[in-house]
């Protein structure tokens, strides 16, 4: 277990968010224990494990979302450039952090217009041109654009659930954060659409830092440049894709990748 | 009547005289028996019983009975057909339930019954009547509709923001802990009876109303042109704010349970995109309880359009079109509680019961829309909602 | 420029919370206000002896008295609002019942329709309505106790149609279709599993309205109209009732009979708060049971 838990000081330099020994309740009860991990920067890094292993706790954790839940409590830290985000204010930290949920979750009185400029509206108002642009430019990096140009002042719930889901991901673009994190994005889709997110990831890593949990690991094959493997609460391993599914280090870890178990 | 044959029985139907006996036997049959001795206990102006029933509760109890025997032979030839199992429990729980139409019947009936004098006298022209003088047997709804009206509207204008307000502190602000206790107090609110409100009004409220709130309102608002006249304390204005702290927990209960019902996955949209608390309240939580609230707030008004004994008290009780906020008024409620009793002749009684039969329409008009609205936010036994 | 939007958006919402904290504050202070009022101003007399079994001064003096009560206003409330409860509940449960169980055809749905908007009418419309014709035109009625309980039982029985049709139809579904596939016949399941099932919510809701229509003072003004004496006849004379002596004596220019409405606010706010809890604690027990059982 020791071998493949990175120490802070170690690739210091290219990390842009860092766990150190983060532990988070849910009352008494620790979902994670003692997670330390480092997530490269620009590169898409998933994490894997069977159900309850708690993939989604520490990346609510990332974003902060996870304290705002009845009876939880964080110990340890996560540095995003070297910066505590939970010595920040949450508002700024999930203002940089921005996150994709599982279940596309527009905001269901709005338009497609106004869901992706949601997050502008925010802080002040910008110029009409400038919305403008931001929401042409984030439904362009979401592949959506050419889809609903024709439409975009139409109800946010009159799209598909690929589309919406794409609508969520423009939306958390358009607030120009540095990392994105979808707690399995494409568990409610249809492989089509999966295909079309899987595909907009690719691209998306150039520009962002992005985190994946997922419970499907031929998509962790498939998207991620890091994979970090977790089994109730622990971090078991982590390194890069192609080592952990085809050299893992930890039996723990070969057996779920063939299958024994989850 | 024939016996079964085994050998019919391939469809496992009972023949149809079998079936129809027997609902006869079980339902339909005593329930004609007691229609029969109610109708010839009616028409031989007999009472019932003890306590000497009058006629009229004997004539009920024989149009319920009647139906019940109806529905008992309609639901026998249904059976047939396999459509109603249960003949008997389905007769008596439809005559009930027919009971209940025929009482809302009632209620519209009667006092369009006892408008007749008021109508005959006044016509149409009794709803646009501006003066109402018992001593000139001259009547008109105006200055009530003025009263209802001018209350009802200060009672939402002031109740809203703080019903709202208090909503949206226990979904979101108030620490879990707290969250019952608040909310029990406001449901407690709401169960305090009409009459207290009217008596600590009166005597708490009244006072500091005509000494402190409206000599201030009349120095620093005075320009508006509402405030003229007086400050005595028992007027439209005092009678508009006892009305609002009664309908706030109807609001504040309605906003609470849709603000609750708001799907955690839209808040955490909000919060994902960095949004304040503010911002996720307004952004995710509000738009989506909208018409929530506002039926709520319809619901509200209803109340208030009705509610009687508060305002009766405060109110100033004068039958004419109010010239400020703080004139003498009179609601319809208020007309028919002070003036039903004390009246100048039967007329009087006639144009008071046809003031009535408006605001029940009114009520009537206003609760449909608000239950279109709030959809029936299922919440047995909360004391609130009323 | 970042920060400055940053603190003020912080700074607004802040704002909001301390806002809605105050309106929490503002809505509940007449709760607190008028039972301290209550308690101060009728604590005095609530409790002195022979209260609650006197019969109210007439015609005397602040000098002259020497007991007053409200002995009569109790019992005729009671009676009230016991024989209400005898009408309105039976008939209110199983138009409740009929307006649950049978709403898919439009009938029932009509009930239920009906049901609801009558809740929404004004109680001095309802006693508007029963002195209407009984007291206007029927001979052999008048002011009395009779209609007066005809007059809260209007009001209750939409209350409790309601809240027993939302209490079945919480229900779910599953339970109905187990009990028909056992063979049980569509009555007996409705009443002994279903009904037993929604009891607390029913409960509640009776105590609801029974609650509702204890403190009801408009439409017992001109259908029981209220008297000062122990009540003797159910049919033919006016009957007293808690509200209607709390309204009269609150209008009267003797500070002795304010003081008597006072100590009547006081015991009608005991008694609502006391059944309040005890309700609440009743039906948590029973449904408690219900679940852990079932």
């Amino acid at each position: 277990m020791e071998g493949s838990k990175l120490t802070v000081e170690q690739l210091t330099t290219s990390s842009k968010l860092t766990v150190d020994r983060l532990t988070a309740y849910y009352g008494e009860k620790p979902a994670i224990s003692d997670i330390s991990l480092q997530f490269p920067d620009r590169q898409v890094t998933a994490i894997i494990g069977p159900s309850g292993c708690g993939k989604s706790t520490l990346i609510r954790c990332l974003n902060r979302l996870h304290e705002t839940a009845y009876r939880t409590r964080v110990e340890g830290r996560v540095l995003l450039d070297n910066e505590d985000i939970y010595a920040l204010d949450p508002v700024r930290v999930r203002r940089r952090i921005g996150m994709v949920f599982q279940k596309p979750n527009p905001f269901v009185t709005m338009s497609i217009y106004d869901n992706v400029s949601a997050a502008l509206r925010f802080n002040g108002r910008p110029s009409r041109d400038e919305t403008d642009r931001t929401v042409v430019r984030s439904l362009e990096q979401a592949a959506l654009w050419e889809e609903v140009k024709d439409r975009i002042d139409a109800p946010a719930v009159s799209l598909s659930g690929g589309q919406q889901q794409r609508l969520c991901i423009a939306r958390a673009l358009a607030a120009d954060p540095e990392v994105l994190l979808m707690d399995e994005p494409c568990s409610a889709l249809d492989p089509i659409a999966t295909a079309k997110i899987e595909e907009l990831i690719g691209r998306l890593k150039h520009d962002y830092t992005v985190i994946i949990v997922t419970h499907n690991m031929q998509q962790a094959a498939r998207v991620a440049d890091y994979t970090a493997f977790l089994y109730l609460g622990k971090l078991i391993e982590f390194g890069p894709t192609e080592q952990v599914f085809e050299r893992p280090t930890e039996k723990l870890t070969e057996s779920y990748i063939t299958g024994r178990f989850g | 009547m024939e016996s079964p044959t085994p050998s019919s029985s391939s469809s496992n139907r009972p023949p149809l005289a079998r079936v129809l006996t027997k609902t006869l036997l079980r339902g339909a049959l005593p329930a004609f028996a007691a229609a029969i001795v109610g109708g010839v206990t009616y028409v031989q102006g007999y009472t019932l019983g003890p306590f000497g029933l009058s006629h009229l509760v004997a004539l009920w109890l024989t149009v319920a009975v009647a139906v019940a025997a109806t529905f008992g032979v309609v639901a026998g030839l249904a059976y047939v057909a396999r459509r109603w199992p249960d003949p008997t429990f389905f007769g008596v729980v439809a005559a009930v339930g027919l009971s209940i139409i025929a009482l809302a019947v009632a209620i519209v009936g009667i006092l369009v019954y006892n408008s007749q004098a008021s109508f005959r006298a006044f016509g149409w022209s009794f709803l646009f009547g501006q003066i109402w003088d018992p001593n000139r047997q001259i009547f008109g709804v105006v200055p009530f509709v003025y009263g209802t009206l001018i209350t009802s509207a200060l009672a939402l204008l002031i109740a809203l923001p703080l019903a709202l307000g208090s909503a949206i502190f226990i979904t979101t602000q108030a620490p879990r802990w707290l969250r019952r206790p608040i909310g029990s107090a406001i449901e407690l609110l709401a169960a305090v009876p009409s009459v207290i409100y009217g008596f600590w009004g009166l005597y708490i409220v009244h006072p500091y109303m005509q000494l402190t709130v409206e000599p201030a309102l009349q120095k620093y608002l005075g320009w508006t042109g509402l405030f003229s006249g007086t400050p005595i304390g028992l007027d439209l204005l005092t009678a508009g704010v006892i009305l609002a702290i009664m309908i706030v927990p109807t609001i504040a209960a309605v906003s609470r349970d849709t603000l609750a019902a708001v799907p955690a996955a839209q808040k955490e949209a909000a919060l994902s995109l960095g949004a304040t608390d503010w911002e996720t309240i307004h952004v995710a939580m509000l738009p989506y309880a909208r018409s929530g609230i506002i039926g709520g707030v319809i619901l509200g008004l209803g109340r208030a359009l009705g509610e009687t004994m508060a305002v009766t008290m405060v109110v100033g009780n004068v039958d004419q079109i109010p010239t400020s906020l703080l004139s003498h008024g009179q609601t319809i409620a208020s007309l028919i509680a002070t003036e039903l009793l004390n009246n100048n002749g039967p007329l009087q009684i006639s144009a008071i019961l046809e003031c009535g039969l408006v605001l029940l329409l009114v009520s009537l008009l206003v609760n449909v829309v608000a239950r279109l609205l709030v959809w029936r936010v299922a919440k047995v036994g909360g004391g609130a909602i009323e | 420029m970042k920060f400055d939007r940053h603190a003020r958006r912080k700074l607004l919402s802040h704002s909001v919370a301390v806002l809605t904290g105050l309106a929490v504050v503002a809505v509940l202070y007449p709760l607190v206000s008028i039972v301290y009022e209550a308690a101060v101003r009728g604590g005095g007399v609530l409790f002195q002896n022979g209260f609650l079994t006197s019969v109210p001064p007439n015609g005397c003096t602040v000098v002259s008295c020497s007991t007053v009560g409200i002995g009569p206003a109790i019992v005729g409330s009671f009676i009230m609002v016991g024989l209400a409860s005898l009408l309105a509940v039976p008939v209110g449960v199983m138009a409740g019942i009929f307006a649950s169980e049978y709403r898919t055809r439009g009938f029932g749905r009509a009930v239920s329709f009906t049901a609801d908007v009558l809740s929404g009418v004004p109680s001095i419309i309802m006693g508007a309505f029963i002195y209407g014709y009984f007291v206007l035109y029927d001979p052999s009625s008048t002011y009395s106790g009779f209609t007066g309980s005809l007059a809260l039982a209007a009001i209750m029985i939409p209350i409790v149609v309601r809240t027993t049709e939302e209490a079945l139809r919480t229900v779910p579904n599953a339970m109905r279709e187990a009990a028909i596939a056992l063979g049980i016949s569509k009555w007996k399941m409705t009443l002994r599993i279903v009904l037993v099932a929604a009891l607390p919510g029913v409960a509640t809701g009776v105590l609801l309205a029974v609650m509702r229509t204890a403190g009801d003072a408009a439409p017992l003004i001109f259908t029981a109209l209220g008297s000062n004496l122990y009540p003797h006849d159910l049919f033919h004379q006016p009957m007293p009732a808690l509200p209607l002596l709390i309204f009269n004596f609150a209008l009267s220019n003797e500070s002795n009979w304010r003081e008597v409405a006072w100590g009547a606010t006081l015991f009608l706010l005991l008694v609502i708060l006391i059944t309040n809890i005890i309700s609440r604690m009743v039906i948590h027990r029973l449904s408690e049971k219900m679940t852990g059982n079932a």
